[in-house]
């Protein structure tokens, strides 16, 4: 029975690495979505309006959902969502934004939006009381467990100094297109989690990275080939301290901000400033600056800044 | 009465308490409702009287219900409302089907002496040592263990192997569930008792109650008064002795006109197989006497059996994913004392009361409950105890104490749990990465959700834990998260009797809402 059970399971897992060999070809698209995007900004910032109202302007100063979301292709929106808490003390993701996001994506044709993390605390209770699970489910998209070793399977990050190898979720290999939905907070030990700190959410053996030199696994990963085509930076109701989980009500200040962005380290370089942190402290960020992931000298990018 | 409807009700009856039992213990999603939990249990004898015992509240006085009924109608009570009677029912029926001869049971001796014996030995154990006795025979308990340890893993392979199947089509509304197992040493005793329960239910129909669980001799001597029960119509009978063979409890003597009625389970098989209605469940008049015959069949132990077990003692092995640092830890965790759960007061309530039935240890939707082994030492073997390297206690939940069917764990609001102490937080500088390798960690105060655990500058830019107990709740989130093997930089230690702990303190921080972009 059991041997039976692992059969089918191999089976399945041998099918799922198939697939996502046949899949490699989209990398093209966000090439030439990024591409595309080089005569237009390479930041968008908002601030001022709800969340949602702030995603509607900010993509469409991005050239809107179709740069990044072809018809018929799969979406993963990766929200952190991570915490057993409710949407006010803003551990998680604003479950407003990820709504939106996932209208667009569908507006731009999606065949279809994935949602899915791997969470800290109990997995049922986090997607329910973030509130993510009820919105996501309310626009159409599908939200998937992460909660189980099975849904993990074994990549390459070929270059990485400390992480050579993780185990990713099936559905970042699976999925066409990879949309990076981080709430930006306060952390106890990396200083802030962002945009590169959102994709433990995407890994099984994450302990690993505490375990092996925190700032530099974080750096390393995003040397993996699924890059996120689009971050969107939750700036709403930001935890400036006690984080990543924080304490109470008193740990979060209103910045009623948003920052979308096709570079995930320029994102991070932006929430450091908005947290009030050099971002020097923040080791990964420089460290994936060096390894040519991303800019973190905000100046010399082309930022748009609408204020609501 | 001689209506074949009697056995037709009793089976449906009994079929849906034992779903519902079924349900309860293995709640994959954790969707049942403790008040739903603990009006199933209410009728529950050996729990319904201890929690009557320590409460004495009109909600907990079912085992009066029960003895009332048995009184009423005999032991009606084994056949329609244990579990464990009913699963033996279930198993009896199987053992027909592999052999015949294993349905046909025909009068047997009673164990008279033996039993009563095994009543009084439970009785004075359970007055002078402790709990031991009841958590090692009540039925209900036994029953809650066999679905914890041998039912449920086989339930959730099933689950996955459902789950990985509608995987690969892109439908993800079952979720796989990880299986984790016990020490192999806690499953000795479930185990020993699954190979005694199973093997006489199979081939000897209702042996076991009859024998050995002391709450079937108590109801059996209680029934002795019992208005309604069993009875021969001397002038119809036949003697052809078709009700003594169909007679799970081995306890009509047909030559006699005998139904041995501290044994009879009033299951109403023997109504139905009597052709000339010769059996009647009716009020007391008068009994009458005569010698015995009769010999006794061979035993055989079945393979099925062993398939469950073979399956369910794989269940182990897959543990969340064990990270590894270059270097092992040095220093060991040094416990004083077990971590035992929320609302237990403390180690000793706990092993005062629990008959380690397992349902909290189903409940839990973490998973942090698993049974002892020598963790309590002998008095607390199988009860619920704390493994924060296996999960952690979610801040947020108080299932385990609302859904204590013996008020071994009371009662907790959130509130009040949020502030419980079940251990305090012990900081192994030594072990820590951010010593020993110089890397930046903070996985313990990340998860602390009181921030008891919180980060101080150390060399450079790093920052490296400290603790503060007057705010841990002992929840084991830092023990479980810290990624050093083979011990832990940060652990709980018991509180041999829980403590209140301080409400955190949280003050407005000095950013505030910015009015122009700050790059």
């Amino acid at each position: 029975m059991r041997r039976r059970a692992f059969l089918k399971t191999s089976a399945g897992a041998g099918i799922a690495a198939g697939t996502a060999l046949t899949l490699g070809g989209f990398g093209k698209i966000w090439a030439s979505a990024s591409a595309s995007m080089a005569d237009k900004y390479d930041m968008v910032a908002l601030m001022g309006g709800a969340p949602d109202a702030m995603f509607d302007l900010g993509i469409q100063e991005m050239g809107g959902m179709g740069a990044f979301v072809q018809k018929g292709q799969k979406v993963l929106i990766k929200p952190n969502m991570g915490w057993d808490v409710i949407p006010e003390l803003a551990a998680n993701t604003n479950p407003f934004l990820i709504k939106r996001i996932i209208e667009h994506c569908f507006k731009a044709g999606a065949k279809e939006v994935y949602v899915v993390d791997h969470t800290m605390d109990n997995w049922v209770n986090c997607y329910k009381n973030s509130g993510i699970e009820r919105a996501a489910k309310s626009a159409g998209a599908k939200v998937v467990p992460g909660n189980s070793e099975s849904y993990y399977h074994e990549i390459e990050i070929p270059g990485g100094t400390n992480l050579k190898s993780a185990k990713v979720h099936e559905l970042l290999l699976e999925t066409d297109v990879f949309i990076n939905v981080p709430v930006l907070k306060d952390h106890n030990s990396v200083r802030m989690t962002c945009c590169l700190k959102n994709t433990m959410g995407l890994v099984w053996n994450r302990g690993y990275w505490h375990a092996n030199n925190l700032n530099q696994c974080i750096a390393d990963y995003a040397l993996y080939e699924k890059k996120p085509a689009l971050n969107v930076v939750d700036c709403y109701n930001v935890m400036v301290k006690h984080g990543p989980q924080g304490v109470s009500k008193e740990d979060v200040v209103a910045m009623k901000s948003l920052i979308l962005t096709t570079d995930w380290v320029a994102a991070d370089a932006a929430g450091a400033k908005m947290l009030g942190v050099p971002v020097e402290m923040i080791e990964y960020v420089p460290i994936a600056h060096k390894l040519g992931l991303g800019n973190m000298n905000l100046d010399s990018l082309k930022i748009k800044r609408i204020k609501m | 009465m001689t209506s074949p409807l009697l056995r037709r009700i009793r089976i449906v009856v009994s079929a849906v308490i034992f779903v519902c039992f079924f349900m309860i213990f293995i709640d994959l999603r954790h969707l049942i409702p403790a008040d739903y939990i603990e009006k199933l249990m209410f009728l529950q004898f050996i729990p319904s009287f201890i929690k009557f015992y320590n409460l004495k509240t009109i909600a907990t006085t079912g085992f009066i219900l029960v003895l009332i009924l048995t009184l009423i109608s005999g032991r009606t009570y084994c056949s329609l409302l244990c579990p464990l009677g009913i699963g033996q029912d279930i198993f009896s029926r199987i053992g027909g089907r592999i052999k015949r001869k294993f349905r046909r049971y025909g009068y047997k001796k009673p164990f008279t002496v033996f039993r009563y014996i095994l009543l009084i030995i439970t009785l004075i154990v359970t007055m002078i040592w402790g709990i031991n006795a009841i958590t090692l025979l009540d039925p209900y308990s036994i029953f809650g263990r066999f679905m914890t340890y041998f039912a449920k893993p086989v339930v959730i392979l099933i689950n996955n192997l459902f789950a990985n199947i509608i995987g690969n089509f892109d439908l993800y509304t079952i979720s796989n569930i990880p299986v984790t197992g016990f020490k192999l040493a806690v499953y000795s005793i479930p185990a020993a008792f699954f190979i005694l329960v199973g093997t006489l239910s199979l081939t000897k129909g209702r042996l076991y109650c009859n024998m050995i669980c002391p709450v079937g001799t108590l109801l059996g001597l209680i029934s002795r008064i019992s208005i309604y029960r069993i009875k021969f119509d001397e002038s119809a009978c036949t003697r052809c002795g078709r009700c003594a063979i169909g007679c799970k409890s081995s306890c009509i003597d047909f030559l006699k006109y005998d139904v041995d009625i501290t044994r009879c389970v009033d299951c109403f098989n023997c109504i139905n197989i009597c052709q000339d209605k010769a059996l009647s469940y009716s009020a007391i008049k008068f009994r009458t006497k005569e010698p015995e015959t009769d010999e006794s069949k061979r035993k055989l132990i079945i393979s099925s059996l062993f398939l469950l077990f073979g399956l369910s003692a794989k269940g182990f092995g897959q543990e969340k994913a064990a990270p590894k640092p270059k270097k092992d830890s040095s220093v060991k965790e040094n416990k004083t004392f077990p971590v035992c759960p929320p609302g237990s007061v403390s180690i000793q309530d706990l092993n005062k009361w629990c008959t380690a039935c397992s349902l909290c240890i189903n409940a839990c939707p973490n998973g942090v409950l698993e049974p002892a082994f020598n963790q309590y030492g002998f008095a607390g073997i199988l009860q619920p105890v704390m493994n924060y390297h296996k999960s952690f206690c979610t801040y947020n939940c108080t299932v385990c104490t609302e859904i204590c069917p013996t008020t071994a764990l009371k009662p907790l609001v959130l509130e009040a749990k949020k502030l419980t102490q079940l251990g305090k937080t012990i900081f192994i500088k030594d072990n820590c990465i951010v010593k020993t390798e110089k890397t930046a960690c903070g996985a313990c105060s990340e998860s602390c959700p009181t921030k008891a655990v919180y980060m101080i500058p150390y060399e450079g830019n790093l920052l490296i834990p400290e603790v503060n107990s007057d705010i841990c709740i002992g929840c084991g989130h830092c023990e479980f998260a810290c990624p050093t093997t083979p011990y832990k930089a940060i652990f709980v230690d018991g509180n041999e009797v829980h403590k209140a702990a301080k409400k955190p303190e949280n003050k407005e921080s000095e950013i505030k809402t910015p009015v122009e972009f700050p790059f």
